[in-house]
């Protein structure tokens, strides 16, 4: 039997977006704007898989007793892995787009099927 | 409340990507990213939410940095048949293996690592964190305590990739050359 949940599947939808967008799109800059989008559906996936229903943040208050907070809390060991890897992400893109203004300064466009001096 | 937050995601990242202006492209993609921010926050993770704001602002200010003073940012549309066949195959196929995938997964809001199987080192951390490292924020104990090493390890990733952005726009001789001769 096949059941999909709904928040699940709508974070599939965005990740879905974003491969359609690097498959089909020509632009540099759009194929850019994709991956961007894939890694932003792939960080809330793994959120949406960390977290508790009625969950509290992580972060103990004071007079907050350690059972309370153990039961109570969302998972933190997500959350400090995607904290790493947004900052990564956007090491990454700037790297993408120091090529991409690279492309655009070599051939005075940014679309990727022009760039023909690559061809043998 | 989330799924209603991923929908808007959702529009903004389709007016992103057919859009034919690459700047009002960027900027519907800093719809999907301070979107995300907000379901961040609903997820019960502020520290995240944070970082998600600071990086969008910077990214967007990367993107448009790179388009804003180029001639060509309307796009030409020419659709090829062919890879819009095979971009549809392909993600045919992926579809059939990502619902299989999602079969197997927990119920949403039972977290994974305190379910049945749980993963033990979150359960430790939440437990731990306040004793063993003195930080009410268990996730920065995370970050900058257990894992110490992992933080290291994305700071060197960081530089590298500055560095190598910063090689690849590095202006040449050749170049400066010709561009005095112009």
């Amino acid at each position: 039997m096949i059941s999909l949940p709904v928040t699940y599947s709508l974070c599939l939808v965005l990740f879905f977006i974003g491969l359609y967008g690097i498959v089909t799109k020509k632009n540099a800059v759009k194929i850019i704007i994709s991956i961007i989008i894939m890694e932003n559906s792939v960080n809330l996936f793994l959120l949406l898989v960390g977290y508790r229903k009625d969950g509290i943040a992580p972060i103990m208050t004071e007079g907050m007793s350690v059972e309370k907070f153990v039961s109570g809390a969302v998972d933190p060991l997500t959350q400090a892995m995607v904290l790493t890897s947004i900052v990564i992400g956007l090491s990454v893109v700037a790297l993408m787009v120091a090529i991409a203004i690279r492309i655009y300064e070599r051939f005075n466009t940014f679309d990727v099927s022009e760039i023909k001096d690559l061809k043998g | 409340m989330i799924e209603l937050f991923l929908i808007l995601n959702i529009i903004a990242a389709i007016i992103a990507l057919e859009s034919k202006n690459l700047l009002s492209s960027i900027i519907s993609l800093g719809g999907v990213g301070f979107g995300l921010a907000i379901i961040m926050l609903f997820l019960g993770a502020p520290d995240v939410a944070i970082v998600q704001i600071l990086v969008e602002v910077v990214l967007l200010i990367i993107l448009i940095r790179s388009t804003i003073d180029r001639d060509h940012t309307r796009i030409k549309c020419h659709k090829e048949f062919f890879s819009l066949v095979t971009g549809g195959a392909f993600l045919g196929v992926m579809l059939i293996f990502v619902i299989l995938a999602l079969q197997d997964l927990p119920q949403f809001g039972t977290a994974m690592a305190f379910g049945p199987d749980r993963i033990i080192p979150s359960l430790e951390y939440l437990s731990g964190s306040l004793s063993e490292t003195g930080a009410p924020n268990v996730v920065t104990s995370v970050l900058l305590d257990y894992r110490g090493y992992d933080t290291l390890g994305e700071a060197t990733v960081l530089f590298a990739a500055i560095i190598g952005a910063l090689a690849i726009l590095r202006k040449t001789k050749a170049e400066k050359k010709s561009k005095d001769e112009k």
